[in-house]
């Protein structure tokens, strides 16, 4: 039945409609923000084809112009006509492609836009290939020779398989360079460091026993022979990697002579099939997961941010389960309930609201200055100075976050001992069992999905705060991870790399935003997942729990 | 089996057991509290050591007296003083040419330098922290000397020991080629020229601009001279003093009257003003340059100390103006000195009173006896924490000065303050400082302004959407959609805030840039557009309406968002041609004086709103929901619509409940620190223009303290805003949270 407008607007059913709206406006932003993160940071591995076109310059010059096409947009023919370019005189819009023409190392930009108008001849040649590079970011361009300690040694069609048998040989050589870099001579340095700080130690102390020392300057001395070992093994990799080199053409034309050891990966993406591309994507997808960043984290992957937030939420956890436990424990088991408990719950409630560069500055100050600068000086003084604990570090960072996300387990944790019938309790106590016993057997097992709840609420929030962070211990690359093989394994005092500082750096701090734009996407959807997927979990936890309970209260 | 039931009945066993078992209650009990009290203690630590910081920013300056001797070599007063950086050494230059270095804490000789000449005429120092002086002798001649204590540490023993030297050769330099003797010098040694002025005995004013050129292979410097004679001048000449850019001349008399030279061409000097200094009546007793060599010290018989510094004007002319008076001694001042690297000064009087002063904080720090009769002279040292007075009685005052944050005071943090250099008083943050000339300009007021305005764009864009969309929620949609819905907005809720910032500032705000008025007929088009679609839907016939059950409406219109939304874009810039003639950014600027910078408050006004909306929607939807039902059945019963029933009777019992919800979600707004870091420009302005950016406390608190030098007052004032903001947040969120167990208690006695 047809509705008239007048009574549709006085029973207020508009109303309703507005607030349907409301809502879809709120469903429509979340889920299009999340489609946003991952189609970006999906796509960027995605093998993109290479364009070339001629293009004709405002100047009137007509130039050969090769690149991946990273953007476009329409613009107003007004607009461009203001500025001096000449167009038909029925065109209204133009499409505007920024092109990716990379080579950063032979024309400076790697960046540029083109209008579509201007692009003739546009065709994907086969040929064409990128070499992802070290340095100076991607090359594009034909391949002509390869060569060996300078001569040429293919030329033509043949030489495509050639130029990844040898790159093959390049990464391995690589590898084995990393690997003696940061292993081997990384070990033997840090151990030297700490034979400096003994040796340092016992002059601070005033001992001047002779053996000790002479034990020192022995382990140096077979530390040293060793580094030199390892030194030669270098040297003559680093010669090996030198042998290749390959020449070739770019878009002007010219012909450029490239060391094979700057290339990481070499294809055509013209020439593969969906089949190659899906295994590139996957070969892609695996680099950017577990390689180290190149070119001031604007390249590569993003390992050590993984890695250190990993790490940092883990000894977050260790610090914040046992605390935040006791401390609900404490509340609802433990303390006379009146107001003095009353007001404390509410303090602690709103601490949850606190904002959290507050706990920065608290951390900064407190954890960082003070009780780190005293550590310093009982515990390290053989290293000052440079400070050991008296520095932001990771230590510090997880005890700053175990302290902001101490209210969010405090809170989850005493709901689920709220939701504990008093029945279970004193069917406990009857039987004879003290209160600890009850407590231990009965309560605590029964409320442990709601101490897990909290506590990936809090992981969720560690994991994606930064503000925090910035003041007491994350940077934006470090040279070594907090965990690896040189004794004591832990290494509590170094700073560290995060996921959700990274996006912050490289999107804001880094000197080409546009290159790096792509990775700072997959970066974010990497955290969304992460903390997606833990609030997920945390959702279920408590649906199951509740569901739990209220088949015990009937 | 067996001997456990066994065990189970020994009762010796058995007592035992239920000992162990009581002493294990009795250490939880215990432990649990310690611990848990801990865990609280150490949550209430967090507000007490920002307040530690924060305090010593409030303690009143002091000081103690630490040694009281005769002045050392007394011949008549001192001409100058100066102490070395730690207090331990000091120079005193006397007007018969003697240069005496003694131990600061009783006055025992260490070196005596005689000069080659018998009566200085006239005294100048150079910029604080050179150790320069200018000595003018009789004979029209003016000497440059350098003092300094040299530091080394023979036997890990920190030594201090004089050091005297002549940086341009110790043959003094001709000032007055009449050789009449100097009065009055003042100099400024700059970079490549140095300025001596000099007043002469027989009544002229000479400007010395000696060009220094440098000789690569001998590293010497050999002096052009070039002479002016300054006219105009009427009055007497007892002061005389040089700006730090050597472009400003100030001459003054002691009755207070002042005259202003422009020498930035040292050819042509012009007069630019008189002034008078005081009331009439009111002489002047001392005048210098503050640190920074830009205001003008002037301290008066009266016991005034008046502050001017050069002000540009409309026409560009720098003029002199008062800027501050300070008036903390009753009698007659007579000497002044200055701080080395803050702009706070003390002053000695007849009474023999000194007081410390701060000019930028306005602040009268402390006033303190030092000696019986009138003050002769006074000095600090570099580091400000002691000072020498000579009396005119011939005894020399050593006091210890604890003054660490002289520059904070209640005005220099809220109030508008006239900062050296600015046409007017204004409220400033700029922080970081290059040398100890700069005036650091601490006023929180653009911060805090800057943060109300993200938190309010953000509560304008969030509230609406965010209430409307929980009312809807909670009692017109269908169970099934509830199911979906909820875990979607605490998915929102759990999004890191640096991906949204990420997304406002490389994202959203090219995107509004691009299509400014589309993003705006939006606000028309969205509301319109659900009517219009709700309306729509109510005509069509049953059979189509009821294949959706009720409370679908939202699933329904999430395709007609995304349509309007699309359609926004699509005539974003036609409508931009029609309306603006193609450019919206330059009709705002060009017709309305807007300026418009990308990353503004509208870009994060949405995304902080987006941050916003779930933490308000999840508290008013609880609110809402925990409505007793008979209260809703009971209006329903009566004929009330389904609407009638939420606006007259859900909304009213629920208000408390939404307003707690708008209480929090403004304190996480004002917080907020990853999205208005990334999402602004950061600039601190006071300027409530939606297109314009900001800086709030939070992302100042993260651009600056890594940077702050620990326990500076910088330091300290960041503290400050951190303290500020624990305060604000846990105030709103106590308020927000006692309204909402009063409603629950309410609705349980419903």
């Amino acid at each position: 039945m047809a509705v008239k407008l007048k009574k549709w607007f006085r029973d207020g059913d508009s109303w309703v409609w507005l607030n349907a709206g409301a809502l879809s406006v709120s469903l429509v932003m979340v889920v299009g923000l999340l489609i946003l993160i991952a189609v970006r940071g999906l796509g960027h591995f995605w093998a993109k084809p290479i364009i070339e076109t001629e293009y004709l310059e405002p100047n009137g010059t007509v130039e050969r112009l090769i690149g991946e096409i990273h953007d476009e947009e329409q613009v107003l023919a007004e607009q461009l006509r203001n500025s001096g370019v000449e167009l038909a005189e029925d065109v209204e819009t133009v499409t505007r492609y920024l092109v990716k023409t990379g080579n950063r190392d032979i024309g400076g930009l790697d960046f540029r836009w083109v209008l579509a108008t201007n692009m003739r001849d546009s065709r994907y040649p086969e040929q064409l290939m990128i070499l992802e590079r070290r340095e100076w970011g991607n090359f594009y361009g034909y391949l002509k020779t390869i060569n060996e300690q300078g001569k040429t040694v293919a030329e033509g069609d043949g030489n495509w398989d050639e130029l990844q048998q040898r790159l093959e040989r390049i990464n391995d050589l690589h590898d084995q360079i990393d690997s003696i870099q940061k292993g081997e001579i990384g070990a033997i340095n840090y151990k030297i460091e700490r034979l400096r700080l003994k040796e340092r130690k016992l002059d601070l102390e005033g001992n001047s026993d002779q053996s000790l020392r002479g034990e020192i300057d022995k382990e140096r001395t077979a530390l040293q022979k060793e580094y030199e070992v390892f030194q030669q093994q270098l040297i003559s990799l680093n010669q090996q990697i030198k042998r290749d080199s390959l020449t070739a053409e770019v878009m002007n034309g010219q012909v450029v002579e490239l060391p094979l050891e700057m290339v990481v990966h070499a294809y055509r993406p013209n020439a593969m099939g969906v089949g190659d591309k899906i295994l590139f994507y996957l070969l892609k997808l695996w680099e950017f997961i577990s390689d180290d960043p190149r070119e001031a984290n604007t390249e590569g992957g993003i390992f050590p941010a993984i890695f250190g937030t990993v790490i940092m939420v883990i000894l977050m956890s260790i610090m914040v389960t046992p605390f935040g436990v006791i401390a609900a424990v404490y509340l609802r088991e433990y303390a006379k309930q009146g107001p003095l408990i009353r007001l404390i719950r509410i303090a602690v409630n709103n601490l949850a609201g606190v904002p959290s560069i507050v706990y920065g500055v608290f951390g900064l100050g407190f954890f960082v200055y003070f009780l780190g600068g005293n550590i310093d000086q009982l515990f390290f003084p053989e290293s000052l100075p440079a400070p050991t604990f008296g520095t932001p570090g990771i230590m510090w960072a997880s005890l700053t976050l175990a302290l902001l996300t101490l209210p969010v387990v405090i809170v989850a944790t005493e709901e689920g001992l709220a939701r504990i019938p008093r029945s279970i309790r004193e069917g406990s106590l009857a039987l004879g069992a003290t209160k600890i016993e009850t407590l231990w057997r009965t309560v605590l097992p029964m409320a442990s999905p709601a101490m897990m709840t909290g506590l990936i609420l809090a992981v969720a929030r560690a994991a994606g705060e930064v503000a925090p962070l910035m003041l007491v211990g994350v940077v934006k690359l470090a040279p070594s991870l907090p965990l690896d093989a040189n004794y004591p394994f832990m290494h509590l005092d170094r700073k560290f790399m995060h996921l959700g500082f990274h996006i912050y750096d490289v999107g804001f701090q880094s000197p080409n935003v546009e290159a790096a734009r792509p990775l700072v996407y997959a970066t974010a959807l990497l955290l969304v997942v992460l903390i997606v997927i833990l609030n997920l979990a945390a959702i279920a936890i408590r649906n199951h729990l509740r569901e739990k309970y209220r088949a015990l209260e009937q | 089996m067996s001997s456990n039931s066994s065990q189970l009945f020994d009762p010796e066993e058995q007592s035992r057991l239920n000992r162990w078992r009581d002493s294990k209650d009795f250490l939880a009990r215990h432990s649990i509290a310690f611990g848990g009290l801990g865990v609280i203690f150490a949550i209430v630590l967090i507000f007490f050591y920002l307040f530690y910081v924060v305090y010593p920013l409030f303690i009143p300056a002091s000081a103690e007296s630490q040694s009281d001797y005769p002045v050392p070599g007394a011949q008549g007063p001192s001409m100058y003083l100066a102490i070395d950086e730690l207090n331990q050494m000091a120079v005193r230059y006397g007007w018969d040419g003697e240069v005496l270095f003694f131990q600061v804490k009783d006055g025992s000789l260490v070196e005596r330098i005689k000069l080659p000449f018998d009566r200085i005429t006239a005294f100048a120092e150079g910029m604080p922290g050179s150790s320069l002086t200018l000595l003018g002798l009789e004979n029209g001649r003016g000497l440059i000397v350098k003092h300094g204590f040299e530091v080394s540490y023979p036997d890990d023993v920190r030594t201090v020991t004089p050091a005297f030297n002549y940086p341009y050769g110790t043959e003094p330099l001709e000032l007055d080629s009449n050789g009449s003797a100097i009065n009055r010098v003042a100099f400024n040694d700059g970079e490549d020229r140095l300025l001596v002025v000099a007043a002469t005995d027989d009544g002229r004013l000479i400007l010395n601009s000696f060009a220094k050129e440098e000789s690569l292979l001998e590293e010497e410097v050999t002096l052009e001279r070039e002479v002016t004679e300054l006219e105009g001048v009427d009055i007497n000449v007892d002061y005389l003093l040089l700006n730090s850019d050597q472009r400003h001349l100030y001459l003054a008399s002691t009755r207070g009257e002042l005259i202003h030279f422009n020498i930035s061409d040292p050819d042509e000097p012009k007069l630019v003003e008189r002034i008078e200094l005081f009331p009439d009546g009111v002489g002047l007793n001392s005048m210098r340059m503050l640190t920074g060599g830009i205001s003008l010290l002037a301290a008066g018989s009266n016991g005034q100390v008046v502050q001017w510094f050069p002000v540009r004007d409309q026409d560009n002319n720098y003029t002199l103006t008062q800027i501050r008076t300070f008036y903390n001694q009753q009698s007659s001042i007579h000497d002044i000195a200055i701080e080395e690297r803050r702009k706070g000064f003390i002053a000695g009087d007849k009474d023999g009173n000194v007081s410390i002063y701060h000019t930028t904080a306005q602040r009268n720090l402390l006033r303190i006896p030092v000696a019986n009769g009138p003050i002769a002279s006074l000095v600090l040292s570099p580091r400000s924490n002691f000072m020498l007075v000579e009396s005119e009685a011939g005894r020399m005052y050593g006091w210890s000065i604890h003054n660490e944050h002289p520059e904070v005071s209640w005005h220099s943090l809220w109030e508008k303050v006239h900062y050296e250099g600015y046409a007017e008083p204004e409220y400033i943050w700029q922080s970081s400082s290059a040398d100890n000339d700069f005036e650091p300009k601490f006023s929180l007021t653009p911060l805090s302004f800057g943060t109300l305005k993200a938190a309010f764009y953000a509560m304008l864009f969030a509230v609406p959407l965010a209430i409307l969309g929980a009312i809807y929620t909670a009692y017109f949609m269908a169970p099934k959609m509830r199911q979906i819905v909820k875990p979607s907005i605490e998915i929102m809720e759990a999004l890191p805030t640096v991906i949204l910032g990420f997304l406002a500032g490389l994202w959203l705000a090219p995107l509004i840039e691009s299509y400014l008025p589309g993003i705006f007929s939006l606000l028309l088009f969205l509301p319109l557009g659900i009517l219009l679609f709700g309306f729509g839907w109510q005509q069509l016939p049953e059979k189509i309406r009821h294949s959706i059950p009720d409370g679908w409406e939202a699933a329904l219109l999430v395709p007609v968002i995304i349509l309007i939304g699309w359609l926004a874009i699509y005539i974003s810039q036609p409508l931009e041609q029609w309306l603006f003639a193609g450019d919206m950014r330059a009709w705002l600027y060009n017709d309305l004086g807007i300026g418009f910078d990308q990353r503004n408050s509208l870009v994060v006004g949405l995304a902080m709103g987006f941050a916003v909306i779930p933490t308000i929607f999840s508290i008013t939807e609880d609110a809402i929901f925990g409505v007793p039902k008979h209260l809703t059945f009971g209006s329903l019963a009566l004929g009330a619509s389904r609407w009638q029933t939420m606006a007259r009777v859900v909304i009213l019992t629920a208000s408390p409940g939404i307003f707690s919800a708008v209480m929090i979600g403004l304190g996480r707004a004002v917080g907020e620190t990853m999205i208005v870091l990334m999402a602004t420009g950061n600039t601190p302005v006071m300027d409530f223009n939606i297109f314009q950016g900001m800086r709030t406390l939070s992302a100042n608190i993260a651009v600056e303290m890594p940077e702050a030098e620990v326990a500076s007052t910088h330091y300290r004032v960041l503290f400050l805003a951190a303290l500020v903001l624990f305060m604000f947040t846990f105030f709103f969120n106590t308020l927000a949270e006692v309204i909402r167990q009063r409603l629950r208690k309410k609705y349980s006695s419903l």
